[in-house]
C-alpha cells in the first residue's frame, strides 16, 4: 500500500513538472511583453488590483489606439502574494518569458528584492507605487513614478509648521513596518529643521489594536498636530481612540491614509474630521486628463480609482511612451529613454533628475464630512 | 514644560497630582482590554480544564462573533431594534460554532496523542481564518457604533460608556460563571469530567454532552468578549482573532490553566501590565514584554498564579 | 562497522555524489532556466527546514512553534557576517559557508537556551513557549538598529545558487539521517515512545531532549542563512508565526518521524503553489482542511514511520533481476488474500 502511494506520488510529481515546463515554452513574437508584479491575493490585494486594473485599463487604450512600434503590447501580471520570495519567482519566470520590461512591483520590500535582480539583469524596471528609499538604490536602470517616503514626511512636517501653524507636534507611528518607520524619522528630522517640538514621539507592534495607553500620553501633552503614518486600516482605529482620549488636533498622514473612509462606519465619520494627508493626486483635480481619467476606471470597475490605481495608469503610459522614444526593445535604449523622460500625467510631471527618483509635488487631502476634498499642493524647492 | 488644559482645571479635581490622574487613566485602559481578555480566557481555560486541549481557534471563533455582528446590525437597523441586540446573535452563533468544532474536530481524536490534537486545532484556526478571508474578503470592515463612544469625566479621568459596560458586564459574566460552575449539577459534571474523565463516565455522567456543552459556553463567552472588543476597536478583519487568542492564553496562563477565577485574575492582570508598559516603559516592546511574562510564568510556576503543582504518577 | 553497513554507506555516498552532480550540470549547463532554478533553491531551504522541525516534532515527539525564529536567526547572522566581511569570489564563498556554520551556531545557541527550561514542561504548554520565544525574537530583531529594524537589510550577496544550495541540503539531511540511525537517534525515538520508561531504563532525558532542539535550531539556521543569501533582502516580518506554520504542514503532511516524507512533502509544497498559481486564493483553505483531516484519518501522515532505503530498495531489485524473488510479491499475495476470502 505504502508503495504503491509513493509510485503514484512519484508519478504525479513527474506528470506535473512536465506540464509546467511544456506550458512555459510558448511565446508570441508579435507582442511586446511587459512584465508586471503584484500582490492579487493576500492581505493588501486591494493595493495589487488597483495596480492591475489601472495599468491594464491604460494598455488596453493604447492597443486600441494602435499599439506602440506598430505592435501590440502584452501586460502580463503575476501574483507575487505579498511575500518577496514569491515576489522573485515571478520575476525569475518573466525573465524566462523574456519579458521586454518591468512595471512593478506595488510594495517597498519586494520591489527592493525584485530591484536587487533587474539591477544585475540590466533590465528597465519602472514601480508605480513603491516609495522606499532602497528601491531605486540597487541600479540606475529603476525607477518610480511616485514620489519617496523621505519627502513626505518631510512635506508633512512643512505643511504643519506652515499652513496649521503648529508649533509642538506628536508622532506615533507602526515600529514593525519600513514605511511607517521611515516616515516617522523624516517627518521628525524636518520638524526639528523647522523650529517645531516633537513631545512625543510613540510607536505599537504591528498586530495591535489597542492604542489608548499611547494616545492617552499623548492627549496629556496636548499637541498641536498628530502625525500618523501608517496604513488606513490602523489609522482607522488610532483616529478613534485618538478622538475618544480626547485629541482635538488635527491628525496628519501620509499616502497610507487613502481609502481610510471605506474602513470607518458612517456612524462614527466623524472621528476622520480635520485629517490631513498627503498623496498622489486628488479625484476631485479639474485638468481634462485626470477627469477623463476618474470617469473612464470608475465606469469600468466601479469605484473611484485611488492614488495607486492613478500611478499605474501613469506608469503604464510612460512605458509606451519610451517604447516609442527609444523606436526598439533594447533595454539600454528604454533606460536612456526614461532617464529623459518628461510626462504630463494623471498625477503630475514626471521627470528624472539624474536617480530613479521624480520631482514631483504633493497632493494634501483633508478630510471633511466623509469626503476626500483637495485642500493644497506642496511643490518641492 | 506641559500645558495642563484648561478644561481639565475646571472640572473638579480630587485628585491634584496630575500624572496621578495620568496614571489612573492608564490603569483603566489596562482594565478594560483586561476584561476582554479575560472574558476570552475563560473560554481556554473552561476548554483546557476539561480536555486539556489549547484550543487554537477561540480566538478565531471571537472573529466570527464579529462578523456575526457587523452582519445582524444593518438588518436590526431595518427593523428599528437597537444595535446591542447582536450580541444575541452572536452568542448564539458562536455556541452553536463551538459545538461543532468539538463534535467534528477534537472529539474523534479526544483519545490520540496530545501531539495531534494541537495539530488539528491549529489546521482549524486556519481554515476558519481563510474561510473568512474568502467569504468576507480580506480587507478591513468598519463596524457601526455598538455602544456610545462619547468621553465621560470623572474627576478628571476620562472613559467612554463604552469602557465602563465592557469592565462591568465582563467581571459579572465571570462571576455568575465561577457561580454556575461551583453549584450547578452541570457545573459539578464538568468539574467531575476534568478532574477524572473515566471515573465520571462510571458515575453516569454524559461525558460528551457535557464536554459539548462545555465547548458552547466558552465559546458564547467568547462572543460577549468578540461585541466588546468591536465596539472598543470598529474593526473587522479575518487576522483580528489569532493575537487576541494568543494573549488571551497567555492570561489563563498566567492566572493558573483550568481555573476559572484564574483566568479573570491573569486577564486583568495582562491588560494592566499591558498598558502600564506602554505608557510607561516603552511602547515598542510591548509585544515582548507580554511574552517575555508567558515565559517568566511557565519557567517559574508552570500552574500559574492560582495552580497547585501536580506531578504525574506512573 | 559491519560489512553490512560499509556497504551501506558507499551506496549512499555513490547514489548522493550522482544526486549532486545532477544538480550542477542542469544549472551549469542552462538547462534549468532561472526559474526553475530557483524554485529548486527554496525547496532545499524547505527540505532542510522541513527535515531539522522532523527532528523535534516527529523523532522526539515535541511541539515546537518557533522555528522561524532559528531560522532568522541564522539568517541575519550569516546575512551581517557577510555584509562585514564585504568580500566575493571564492574568498567570498568561504565567508558564506563561514557565516552560515555561525549562524547555524547562534541558532542552537538560541535553540539551548530556550530548549533547557521549556522541555521540562509538557506537550502543549512547549508549543506556547516555542511560539512566545518566535514573537520575541521577531519583535527583538525589529527594534535593533544594526539588524536594520523594520527596515531589514538589503544588498546581500546571492551566494545561494543551485549547486551550493543543494549541496548543503545534501550535508544536513545526510547528517541528520546519521544522527537518527545512531545510538543517540535510537535513545530520541525512546522518549517519544514513553519518556518515564526510557528514563527509568537509564536514558537521560533532559540530554537528549535538549540535544535534539538544539541540533533542529542549528540546521534551521543553517537554512536561514542560504535563504538570506538567496533573497538577498531581510525583513523581521517574513519569519512569523505563518512561517512556522507552514513548516509544521509540511512536516505533519510528509510524516512526523519520516525524513523520506519530509523531503517529498518539501518538494510537492513548494513546486504546487507555483504550478496551482490560479488557486491561489484557495491554497491555504485546502491546506488546514488536509491538516484536519490527515490527523483524524491518518495522523502519520502520509508516509508515517517509512523510511526510503537505497540499500534496501537495490538489494531488492537485485534479488528480483537473479530470480529469488518476484517482483512487488506483498502486493501479490495480499491481493490473493483478498480474492480467497
Amino acid at each position: 500500500m505504502k508503495k504503491k502511494l509513493a509510485l503514484l506520488m512519484a508519478a504525479v510529481f513527474m506528470l506535473s513538472s512536465l506540464a509546467a515546463v511544456s506550458g512555459c515554452a510558448k511565446k508570441d513574437s508579435g507582442k511586446i511583453l511587459i512584465g508586471g508584479l503584484a500582490p492579487l491575493t493576500g492581505e493588501i490585494a486591494v493595493y495589487g488590483n488597483s495596480v492591475k486594473n489601472a495599468a491594464t485599463m491604460a494598455f488596453d487604450e493604447i492597443n486600441a489606439a494602435g499599439g506602440v512600434l506598430g505592435k501590440q503590447i502584452d501586460y502580463k501580471v503575476y501574483d507575487e502574494k505579498g511575500d518577496p520570495s514569491e515576489a522573485i519567482n515571478a520575476y525569475n519566470k518573466l525573465m524566462d518569458e523574456k519579458m521586454v520590461a518591468l512595471l512593478g512591483d506595488v510594495t517597498s520590500k519586494p520591489s527592493i528584492a525584485v530591484a536587487e535582480l533587474a539591477a544585475k539583469d540590466g533590465i528597465l524596471m519602472l514601480t508605480p507605487t513603491a516609495s522606499a528609499p532602497d528601491v531605486t538604490k540597487p541600479g540606475s536602470n529603476i525607477f518610480r513614478v511616485c514620489f519617496l517616503d523621505p519627502f513626505q514626511g518631510a512635506a508633512m512636517a512643512t505643511f504643519a509648521a506652515n499652513s496649521l501653524k503648529a508649533k509642538t507636534v506628536a508622532v506615533l507611528y507602526n515600529t514593525s513596518d519600513d514605511y511607517s518607520q521611515g516616515l516617522a524619522a523624516s517627518f521628525k528630522a524636518q520638524a526639528e529643521t523647522l523650529g517645531l517640538t516633537v513631545i512625543n514621539y510613540e510607536g505599537y507592534g504591528a498586530d495591535d489594536k489597542d492604542f489608548k495607553s499611547q494616545l492617552t500620553k499623548i492627549a496629556s501633552s496636548s499637541p498641536d498636530a498628530l502625525f500618523v503614518p501608517d496604513y488606513y486600516a490602523k489609522d482607522a482605529l488610532i483616529a478613534t481612540q485618538a478622538r475618544g482620549a480626547g485629541i482635538t488636533a488635527p491628525i496628519l498622514g501620509a499616502d497610507g491614509w487613502d481609502g481610510v473612509l471605506t474602513s470607518v462606519d458612517a456612524s462614527n465619520i466623524s472621528v476622520l474630521n480635520d485629517v490631513y494627508f498627503s498623496n498622489h493626486y486628488s479625484v476631485q483635480d479639474t485638468s481634462e486628463k485626470v477627469k477623463a481619467f476618474v470617469k473612464n476606471y470608475t465606469a469600468k470597475f466601479g469605484e473611484a480609482p485611488n492614488a495607486l490605481a492613478a500611478l499605474a495608469y501613469d506608469a503604464a503610459y510612460m512605458m509606451a511612451d519610451v517604447l516609442k522614444t527609444a523606436g526598439s526593445t533594447d533595454s539600454k535604449a528604454l533606460i536612456k529613454a526614461m532617464a529623459a523622460i518628461k510626462y504630463e500625467g494623471v498625477t503630475g510631471t514626471i521627470q528624472y533628475a539624474g536617480s530613479g527618483d521624480p520631482v514631483k509635488s504633493v497632493t494634501i487631502i483633508r478630510i471633511v464630512d466623509g469626503k476626500y476634498n483637495f485642500f493644497d499642493k506642496v511643490t518641492p524647492k | 514644560m506641559q500645558n495642563i488644559p484648561a478644561r481639565t482645571l475646571d472640572d473638579l479635581l480630587v485628585l491634584e497630582d496630575k500624572r496621578m490622574v495620568d496614571f489612573i487613566q492608564q490603569l483603566i485602559n489596562g482594565l478594560q482590554i483586561g476584561s476582554i481578555y479575560a472574558l476570552v480566557a475563560l473560554g481556554y481555560t473552561m476548554v483546557y480544564g476539561i480536555v486539556k486541549l489549547i484550543n487554537f481557534a477561540h480566538g478565531d471563533v471571537i472573529m466570527i462573533g464579529s462578523y456575526v455582528a457587523i452582519t445582524t446590525i444593518p438588518l436590526l437597523a431595518a427593523f428599528g431594534a437597537p444595535s446591542w441586540l447582536c450580541i444575541i446573535a452572536s452568542v448564539l452563533f458562536c455556541a452553536f460554532l463551538g459545538f461543532m468544532i468539538e463534535a467534528v474536530a477534537y472529539r474523534p481524536l479526544r483519545n490520540a496523542p496530545r501531539l495531534c490534537s494541537i495539530i488539528t486545532a491549529i489546521g482549524m484556526s486556519l481554515f476558519l481564518e481563510n474561510l473568512a478571508m474568502l467569504v468576507f474578503s480580506p480587507n478591513p470592515r468598519p463596524v457601526p457604533r455598538i455602544f456610545s463612544t462619547k468621553p465621560i469625566m470623572v474627576g478628571g479621568i476620562q472613559f467612554t460608556f463604552n469602557t465602563l459596560l465592557t469592565i462591568i458586564v465582563s467581571v459579572s459574566l465571570m462571576v455568575a460563571i465561577q457561580f454556575f460552575v461551583k453549584n450547578s449539577k452541570t457545573g459539578r459534571a464538568m468539574r467531575a469530567v476534568s478532574e477524572d474523565f473515566g471515573a465520571a463516565k462510571l458515575m453516569g455522567i454524559n461525558v460528551n454532552r457535557t464536554i459539548s456543552l462545555t465547548f458552547a459556553i466558552g465559546s458564547g463567552l467568547a462572543a460577549f468578549g468578540s461585541v466588546f472588543y468591536s465596539s472598543t476597536y470598529p474593526l473587522v478583519e479575518p487576522m483580528m482573532g489569532s493575537m487576541l487568542g494568543l494573549k488571551a492564553f497567555i492570561a489563563a496562563v498566567l492566572g493558573g490553566i483550568g481555573i476559572i477565577p484564574g483566568a479573570i485574575i491573569g486577564g486583568l492582570i495582562m491588560g494592566v501590565a499591558e498598558s502600564l508598559t506602554k505608557a510607561y516603559i516603552n511602547s515598542q516592546l510591548a509585544d515582548a514584554v507580554v511574552f517575555g511574562i508567558l515565559i517568566v510564568v511557565l519557567l517559574v510556576k508552570p500552574s500559574g498564579i492560582l495552580g497547585k503543582n501536580t506531578k504525574e504518577k506512573v | 562497522m559491519t560489512k553490512k553497513t560499509l556497504k551501506s554507506y558507499a551506496v549512499n555516498l555513490i547514489a548522493v555524489m550522482l544526486l549532486y552532480g545532477t544538480m550542477v550540470y542542469l544549472s551549469e549547463s542552462g538547462v534549468l532556466s532561472r526559474y526553475y532554478s530557483g524554485i529548486l533553491v527554496l525547496v532545499c531551504i524547505n527540505i532542510m527546514l522541513a527535515v531539522s522541525l522532523n527532528l523535534t516534532t516527529g523523532c522526539l515527539g515535541q511541539i515546537a512553534l518557533g522555528h522561524a525564529g532559528f531560522m532568522s536567526i541564522g539568517a541575519y547572522t550569516a546575512a551581517l557576517f557577510t555584509k562585514w566581511l564585504d568580500l566575493s569570489g571564492a574568498a567570498g564563498y568561504l565567508g558564506y559557508f563561514g557565516g552560515l556554520i555561525l549562524g547555524g551556531l547562534l541558532a542552537a545557541v538560541f535553540g539551548f537556551i530556550i530548549g533547557l527550561p521549556a522541555l521540562r514542561l509538557k506537550g502543549d504548554y512547549l508549543a506556547i513557549i516555542t511560539l512566545g520565544f518566535g514573537e520575541i525574537i521577531r519583535a527583538i530583531i525589529e527594534n535593533m538598529q544594526f539588524t536594520g529594524g523594520a527596515q531589514g537589510l538589503r544588498s546581500i550577496e546571492q551566494f545561494s545558487t543551485l549547486p551550493v544550495a543543494s549541496g548543503i541540503c545534501i550535508i544536513s539531511v545526510g547528517l541528520l539521517t546519521a544522527l537518527m540511525r545512531s545510538r543517540h537517534g535510537r535513545a530520541i525515538l525512546s522518549i517519544r515512545e514513553d519518556d518515564i520508561a526510557s528514563e527509568a531504563a537509564g536514558i537521560n532525558n533532559t540530554y537528549y531532549r535538549t540535544m535534539a532542539f538544539t541540533i533542529a535550531a542549528f540546521f534551521a539556521g543553517v537554512a536561514g542563512g542560504v535563504y538570506a543569501h538567496y533573497i538577498g533582502i531581510l525583513g523581521a516580518k517574513n519569519f512569523n508565526f505563518s512561517k512556522s506554520v507552514e513548516i509544521i504542514i509540511i512536516v505533519v503532511l510528509g510524516g512526523l518521524g519520516s525524513f523520506t516524507g519530509s523531503i517529498v512533502a518539501a518538494i510537492l509544497l513548494t513546486i504546487l503553489p507555483e504550478l496551482l498559481r490560479d488557486f491561489e486564493n484557495y491554497r491555504m483553505l485546502v491546506y488546514s482542511i488536509a491538516l484536519i483531516l490527515i490527523m483524524i484519518f491518518k495522523p502519520s501522515g502520509i508516509f508515517g514511520r517509512y523510511e526510503f532505503s537505497l540499500t534496501r530498495a537495490i538489494t531488492y531489485w537485485v534479488d528480483v533481476f537473479k530470480g529469488k524473488r518476484k517482483p512487488f510479491a506483498a502486493l501479490r499475495s495480499r491481493n490473493n488474500k483478498e480474492t480467497e476470502d
